[in-house]
């Protein structure tokens, strides 16, 4: 990790990007001039009210929507209007209710063109550390919140992709899955070692501050809409971070920065 | 998996159970018809009593079958003709909003022409063999079937498609991992319209002329006063049907599991 890297281009660089919303005579100006580093192997929170373009933001990266000013690049190649850039992880978990768990996680890979055994074995391997052995044949419906969450997580994850964006993929679940899910995903994200592949790099986008603070490098601060970037905070906590950290006094200083930068506006 | 035959059992036992009653309101029916008949003494050229219509069904159990094969055939030819058809047009529409305008119309046109003109038309355009009734079978299936595929395949969920092409999906891969599993169940919805009509549609242009086939048993039956054959071969059309419809079913829930899970599996 801290051995010096020769590579200076960015996991993610978003630069000057400014988008509005054109529908039936009205304009909704949702990302205004947004500027974004992600060093590579970094961690980094967006969190701001609802409605203030995060999830704008993600898709421009996911190469879903084309901003009307600006550019976007992952590891120094545009991924305007180019998707299957990233490993990108939507709102909802959007499960494919007529594939079993295992062909859900399997997606992305037989998307991507691999061949769907080797798909197979792969996200086979993965169902134990995901918290879902036992559970590969059966269908989205049958799975609790919490699971489909890591389902939809462990299809983002088997897209072999250096950049992960994931959007609030906490946000439907209930404060006590929330809290397992965070030590959960830091110790996915420290095991998740694939030999002869760059380090991921994660863009997490949140509304919940303490979530953003507990697993993050770095949060970043968007206003309500037109989103802008208002504040950058750093986080340098050590690592492994246990939930109790929510309670330390550095970390209760740190979460009144951040909400004074989300009053301040 | 686990306890099949039990699910099996269980299943059977629940459904004798839910035909009970429409089994005892039919039996009742048919017990006071018998009743009527014999108290009134009404000519069997009038009305025939059920036990005359089993004697009717014993007589002709010889030529029946090759009668119910045709129908049957022309049936379910027709229905796989309007099932392909439905797909390609459904596709069609689905892939492009010019076909769309084009073919839309057209299918609507389509289902107001009167079979009951058709289907002399087409005995002269085909003569008097099975392939009028296919025709006439899937001219009825297509329509159904094709605007409940299409409206299927158009009413994916939108955000499926871009998680999708998020991956580096393309049109294909959206069609063949979301679309399409998304138009199954409309399909089979379409395709059980049109089989409840089709056995109904093969015996309409038998009627009007053919050599082989229930309608031509019913005319038959008819031009000689056999009002019982006739009961005969309604019944017989009245089962086919069900049978089709049943099939169709069946078939629907093997294509869709995921439709049909448990409740209790949670």
């Amino acid at each position: 990790m801290s051995d010096a890297s020769p590579v200076v281009t960015p996991a993610i660089q978003i630069t000057g990007v400014t988008h509005v919303f054109r529908g039936k005579g009205r304009e909704l100006a949702v990302l205004d001039n947004v500027s974004l580093d992600l060093p590579t192997g970094g961690f980094v929170s967006l969190v701001g009210p609802s409605g203030c373009g995060k999830s704008t933001l993600l898709r421009i990266l996911a190469g879903l929507l084309a901003p009307d000013q600006g550019s976007a690049a992952v590891a120094g190649v545009s991924t305007l209007l180019r998707p299957g850039l990233v490993s990108y992880m939507p709102q909802k978990d959007l499960l494919l209710p007529w594939r079993r768990a295992l062909a859900n996680a399997t997606l992305g890979a037989e998307v991507g063109g691999a061949p769907p055994a080797q798909a197979r074995a792969r996200a086979a391997a993965l169902f134990e550390r995901f918290g879902l052995a036992g559970f590969e044949r059966s269908w989205p419906a049958q799975l609790s919140g919490g699971m489909r969450q890591r389902l939809a997580l462990l299809r983002t994850f088997l897209i072999s992709r250096p950049v992960l964006l994931l959007d609030e993929p906490f946000g439907a679940l209930d404060a006590i899955t929330r809290r397992e899910m965070h030590t959960w995903l830091q110790q996915v994200l420290r095991d998740d070692e694939r030999p002869g592949e760059a380090v991921r790099s994660v863009l997490f986008v949140t509304h919940d501050i303490e979530e953003a603070l507990l697993l993050s490098d770095r949060v970043v601060v968007m206003s309500p809409r037109p989103g802008r970037v208002v504040a950058e905070v750093s986080v340098a906590f050590a690592r492994p971070r246990s939930a109790s950290l929510v309670v330390s006094a550095e970390f209760v200083a740190l979460k009144a920065t951040l909400l004074a930068a989300l009053e301040r506006r | 998996m686990r306890g099949t035959s039990a699910q099996a059992a269980h299943w059977a036992l629940r459904s004798a159970r839910e035909l009970t009653p429409a089994g005892l309101l039919l039996a009742t029916l048919v017990g006071l018809w018998e009743l009527w008949v014999r108290l009134n003494g009404t000519q069997p050229y009038i009305l025939p009593a059920p036990t005359r219509i089993w004697d009717a069904f014993l007589q002709t159990r010889g030529t029946l079958p090759d009668h119910i094969v045709t129908t049957m055939s022309e049936a379910m030819l027709g229905l796989a003709i309007a099932a392909g058809a439905g797909i390609l047009l459904a596709a069609a529409i689905a892939v492009s909003p010019l076909l769309r305008r084009i073919l839309y119309p057209v299918l609507v046109l389509s289902q107001n022409i009167p079979l009951v003109v058709m289907a002399p038309l087409l005995i002269v355009w085909l003569g008097f063999g099975m392939a009028p009734k296919i025709v006439i079978v899937a001219l009825i299936g297509v329509f159904p079937i094709c605007i409940s595929t299409s409206e299927g395949l158009l009413g994916a969920d939108r955000e499926m498609i871009d998680l999708v092409r998020g991956m580096g999906g393309r049109t294909w891969a959206t069609l063949r991992y979301v679309r399409i599993p998304a138009a199954v169940p409309a399909f089979f919805g379409g395709l059980k319209i049109a089989s409840a009509y089709a056995v109904l549609g093969a015996v309409i242009g038998e009627w009007v002329g053919a050599s082989s086939g229930l309608g031509i048993f019913i005319t038959r039956a008819q031009a000689s006063f056999r009002v019982d054959r006739v009961f005969v071969a309604v019944i017989i059309v009245a089962l086919i049907s069900i049978a089709l419809f049943a099939a169709v079913q069946l078939a629907a829930r093997l294509a869709s599991p995921w439709l049909y899970i448990r409740q209790n599996d949670e």
